[in-house]
């Protein structure tokens, strides 16, 4: 025999405008076992809660059932209020009358008795309930950051700044990301690397961070607060320690290849760093294209290198390290214009993509800022600036639009009319999208002050025209089309997931959208959580984005891991499935359904086991299981069919 | 030693449940040595008249097996649940209807029409149907009635025990004879309601291995596969097997010869419907990471390589599924 309390909430009018409260009360209170019913105008608030509080109490009840909202709303605070009433949070059951019935009817009376039977329902599933304890896991209170662009930069500061030990692993040989190649940044047209590198030495100077460059995470198992992971670090061929920056293998080095920091546009060695101020400042030997490490066939540089910090002898280092939380910040590549045909795929020099003008905007750069032509060097005196090259166009290319390339675009054409301030600067858009701060004046400094032209159109067509490339389009305005000759075209292409993002996904399970993006938990209130507890996501891996919003996804990302590092113990929901070994036949169906891959097969013991700190009670394992032997806590067979007996009760 | 009386009697069958027993070889001189025989008309010369003229509960275990199909299953059931002291369900069509239950799918025509008179391999112009009854010379001659559905034992008479299988394998039959051995010794049986055969699913001892993650892009039959791998656990390599779905007791009879399972030990304790736990089970596993990309006809198309899914999924337990029972229009729960 349970003593059952009934809570019936009319959320203002919300549910008493179509559900007859009283009617309600009235026949719930005569239902087996129910021993208190009470009304109230919001269940949730404080007098509320006080309510269902004294009454468990005063009528000694043993199970509660609030018949409200959905459980994603408020199952959370009954629970608390339950608990704070001495009975077991578990004995409480949320009963759906506002979504699942007010709000979807007119009728009164029909309503009226469907809340009851989802109330009646809901009675017979918590009778059935039982009483149940969250589990205690263990935390390693140290964060792994995936990614050293400004996105895990500025995580792996805020964790380590709060007081907790951080990992930052990068692939590439410094930190900086796609930022430190950017020369300038909209709206405010600061120099991208006097704000960066700031942050650069801070990490590299940070007690709690360990930096981890040139390395990769190679596989991670485990789960929130203990996820155990395995990193390579790749050997540099140079001891930082004793690297002293001198330049002097660089010119016995016979190897030229393109330097990707340059975006290609020049050259650098096989023993190379990737920019001055990058961190750690250190050369790095690149084994793809050093004439032969092993068996060692140069070795030019180790001869002249007088620190004797060249050591042809470094292996790949396996790390074993166990951290509590992760943040994912690997970022994005941009979409590859070797793919538009209609610009050429590629092949005609002075096509050059967004990066590229970057590179040549800066002082550091291919040109030390002075904007020339990749074809011959001189100075273009018109150049055209394609908006959305790639993108919006889901016939052939991206579908979506990548957020930032307007702006970027807004910005090279001002920063080339600053440069050169006789040249032509046009804009081809489908529409300027300049949603954010200080944005839209920044544009209309672009168009206003700096005369640069805005044309609304399409280019269909660029094609090599002697030394000039034609430009063919349509003025979508005025419908005429459009043929004209520039020297230089620059395409802002969109923003595609990052290689390191794809494989970094497919080796935490992250659910990812159909281009890759790695999948937030919820689109608008979870924006840095993802599927997976106790990994986060902070930065463009997650979909494309600007600085300032990487930056406050990046802090975001940190303080919620820092939730995770804040204690020894994390609570979890016992709420979980439970395997009965006496009539599981290890059919492995469970494990390849489990979306978090909480079920594994374990041989010594020969069962098919549960882990409790993955396992996050989506049930799908037990509606798959063949031989019906897995449920749900809380919601057995037995409960789920006298539930919907009681539904379907006349 | 008291010997125990013994009846096998029988419904709708095809007899091998029968023929079971006498697979027992030498082992059936056991039996012979246990009980003494009250009725088995299969095996001896046996009437109705015979089980019918004995005490109420003068047999100490009624063995049934075959499904209620017609009005004398009926009569034979009950006769023999008054005469027994324990009544055993005794093969798939016993437990769970069986393949006659199959023909308890509703069709558009009626199920007695299909077979006299339409089915293809049917010559029949004069349609001559069998008769309740009729009369030749003043003579009446009379056939029992057909029953509109073809049932499980349990859903006439109330039955003490259960060996599923189709037919039930000589090491199940053995496991009753142990059973029987107690209770001539002892006088103790079995919990009510036990069914003799394992609790775990075929999965456990049919001896395939099974990759960490069990998933295939598309169902093939054995004759299909070019090089089917005798180690690997069938379902991988595309064909449909219900042993992780079904009662575990036969030691993979059939998987062991690269066959799939076929489900005649029916479901475990925990499962009410047999053919739809295997339906989840296998849609579940149907290449689950490209599922979201492809188009409601690529998936109609690897699904329409099942073949008769309704006697794929039921072949053995429709006459105790849940569809079939709301089409009757039964109490489902
Ligand atoms: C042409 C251009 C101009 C731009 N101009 C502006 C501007 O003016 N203003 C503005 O606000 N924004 C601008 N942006 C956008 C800006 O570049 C991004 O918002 C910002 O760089 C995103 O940083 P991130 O850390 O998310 O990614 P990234 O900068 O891509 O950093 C990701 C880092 O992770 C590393 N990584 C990847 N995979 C792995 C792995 N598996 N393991 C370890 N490490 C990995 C990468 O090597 C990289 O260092 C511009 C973008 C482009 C393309
Ligand atoms: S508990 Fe839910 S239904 Fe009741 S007032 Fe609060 S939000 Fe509305
Ligand atoms: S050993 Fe490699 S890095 Fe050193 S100089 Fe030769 S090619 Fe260059
Ligand atoms: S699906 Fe069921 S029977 Fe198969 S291994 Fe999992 S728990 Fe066991
Ligand atoms: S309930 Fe969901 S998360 Fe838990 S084990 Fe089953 S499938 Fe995995
Ligand atoms: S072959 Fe059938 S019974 Fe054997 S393991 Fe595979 S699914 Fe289970």
């Amino acid at each position: 025999m349970s003593k059952v309390g009934v809570f019936v909430c009319h959320c203002g009018r919300n549910i008493a405008h179509t559900v007859d409260i009283k009617k309600v009360l009235e026949t719930i209170k005569d239902y087996e076992d129910v021993v208190h019913v009470e009304d109230n105008m919001y269940m949730c608030s404080e007098p509320g809660q006080a309510v269902i509080k004294e009454a468990i109490k005063k009528h000694d009840l043993d199970r509660v059932v609030v018949a409200a909202c959905s459980k994603d709303m408020h199952e959370d605070t009954f629970r608390i209020v339950t608990k704070e009433a001495g009975l077991n949070q578990y004995l409480t059951e949320m009963a759906n009358i506002r979504e699942q019935c007010s709000w979807v009817h007119e009728d009164k009376k029909e309503s009226t008795e469907k809340a009851i039977k989802i109330i009646g329902s809901t009675i017979e599933r918590v009778k059935r309930n039982q009483a149940l304890e969250p589990y205690h896991i263990p935390v390693t209170r140290k964060a792994l950051v995936i990614g050293g662009g400004i996105a895990g930069i500025q995580a792996a500061l805020d964790i380590a700044d709060a007081g907790y030990q951080v990992t930052l692993v990068e692939k590439d040989s410094t930190i900086g990301g796609k930022m430190a190649q950017l020369a300038e940044t909209f709206p405010t047209l600061d120099c991208s690397q006097c704000i960066l590198t700031p942050k650069m030495v801070a990490v590299g100077r940070h007690p709690n961070i360990r930096l981890l460059t040139n390395s990769e995470v190679e596989n991670v198992d485990g789960y929130v607060g203990s996820f155990k992971v395995k990193i390579k670090k790749k050997p540099r061929y140079v001891i930082e320690e004793k690297c002293t920056i001198c330049d002097d293998c660089v010119h016995v080095c016979p190897v030229i290849v393109h330097d990707e920091y340059n975006a290609g546009l020049s050259p650098r060695k096989a023993i190379y760093i990737a920019f001055p101020q990058a961190v750690p400042a250190t050369y790095i030997i690149d084994p793809n294209t050093c004439l032969g490490i092993d068996p060692l066939i140069c070795a030019k540089c180790k001869e002249v290198c007088d620190p004797k910090a060249i050591d042809f002898d470094m292996h790949p280092e396996i790390l074993d390290e166990e951290f509590g939380a992760i943040v994912v910040a690997t970022g994005f590549s941009a979409y590859p214009y070797e793919e538009i045909g209609e610009y050429g795929y590629g092949n005609i020099h002075n096509v050059i993509s967004g990066l590229e003008f970057e590179r040549l905007l800066s002082a550091n750069g291919p040109t030390q800022g002075v904007i020339r032509r990749p074809s011959d060097g001189s100075i273009p005196k018109t150049v055209v600036f394609i908006h959305c090259a790639g993108s919006r166009d889901p016939a052939k290319h991206l579908p979506y639009c990548s957020k930032i390339c307007c702006m970027y675009a807004t910005k090279h054409a001002l920063q080339y009319k600053h440069l050169v301030h006789d040249g032509v600067a046009l804009n081809f858009y489908i529409d300027v999208r300049t949603a954010g701060k200080d944005y839209e004046e920044f544009y209309k400094r672009a168009t206003e002050e700096e005369s640069v032209i805005y044309v609304r159109g399409k280019v269909s067509e660029v094609i090599q025209d002697g030394e000039k490339l034609l430009i063919r389009g349509v003025n979508t305005l005025t419908s005429e089309s459009i043929e004209l000759h520039a020297d230089m075209v620059v395409l802002a292409t969109g923003l595609l997931p990052s290689k390191g993002t794809q494989e970094i996904s497919s080796i935490l399970k992250l659910s990812c959208d159909s281009k890759g993006f790695v999948k937030e938990a919820h689109p608008k209130l979870k924006p840095v959580e993802t599927a997976i507890s106790g990994v986060f996501v902070a930065g463009t891996a997650s979909g494309p984005k600007d600085i300032p919003e990487t930056v406050a996804q990046a802090s975001g990302a940190a303080a919620k891991a820092q939730i995770i590092l804040s204690s020894d113990f994390l609570e979890r929901d016992p709420v979980i499935a439970e395997i009965d070994d006496l009539t599981c036949g290890i059919c492995h169906t469970c494990i390849h359904v489990c979306p978090y891959g909480a079920i594994s097969y374990d041989e010594g013991q020969n069962k098919v086991l549960v882990n409790e700190a993955l396992c996050e009670g989506c049930g799908s394992c037990a509606a798959a299981c063949p031989s019906g032997s897995i449920e749900l806590r809380n919601s057995t067979y037995e409960s789920i069919s006298a539930s919907i007996k009681a539904l379907l009760k006349a | 030693m008291k010997k125990i009386n013994l009846a096998i009697a029988l419904g709708a069958t095809c007899a091998g449940c029968d023929v079971a027993i006498l697979d027992l070889n030498e082992k059936i001189l056991e039996v012979f040595d246990l009980v003494e025989f009250k009725f088995w008309p299969t095996a001896m010369d046996f009437k109705l008249d015979d089980l019918e003229k004995l005490k109420d509960k003068e047999v100490d275990v009624g063995i049934y097996h075959g499904a209620i199909r017609t009005t004398e299953d009926v009569k034979i059931a009950k006769i023999l649940r008054q005469k027994s002291k324990v009544v055993v369900a005794f093969g798939a069509c016993a437990n769970f209807g069986g393949i006659p239950s199959l023909a308890n799918m509703p069709y558009e025509q009626n199920m007695f029409d299909l077979v006299y008179k339409d089915v293809p391999s049917m010559d029949n112009p004069e349609n001559t149907v069998p008769l309740t009854s009729v009369k030749i010379d003043d003579v009446e001659l009379t056939l029992p009635g057909i029953l509109e559905n073809a049932d499980a034992l349990e859903e006439i008479i109330d039955v003490d025990y259960f060996v599923p299988g189709c037919p039930p394998m000589v090491p199940l039959i053995e496991q009753v004879i142990e059973v029987l051995k107690v209770f001539a010794k002892k006088g103790e049986l079995p919990p009510k309601g036990a069914v003799i055969a394992g609790t775990k699913t075929l999965c456990d001892e049919c001896g395939r291995t099974k990759p960490e993650k069990i998933s295939f892009k598309e169902f093939i039959s054995p004759q299909e596969v070019e090089e089917m791998d005798p180690d690997l656990c069938l379902l991988p390599q595309g064909i449909i097997c219900l042993g992780p779905a079904t009662r575990a007791g036969c030691d993979g009879l059939c998987t062991k010869m690269n066959v799939g399972c076929r489900g005649c030990l029916g479901p475990t304790d925990k499962v009410k419907d047999h053919g739809l736990k295997m339906i989840s089970a296998i849609t579940s596993l149907l290449e689950v990471d490209e599922e979201e990309e492809m188009t409601e006809e690529q998936l109609d198309k690897i699904v329409e390589k099942i073949p008769d899914p309704l006697g794929t999924f039921y072949r053995f337990t429709y006459g105790k599924s849940l569809i079939y029972k709301l089409h009757s229009e039964e109490k489902v729960i």
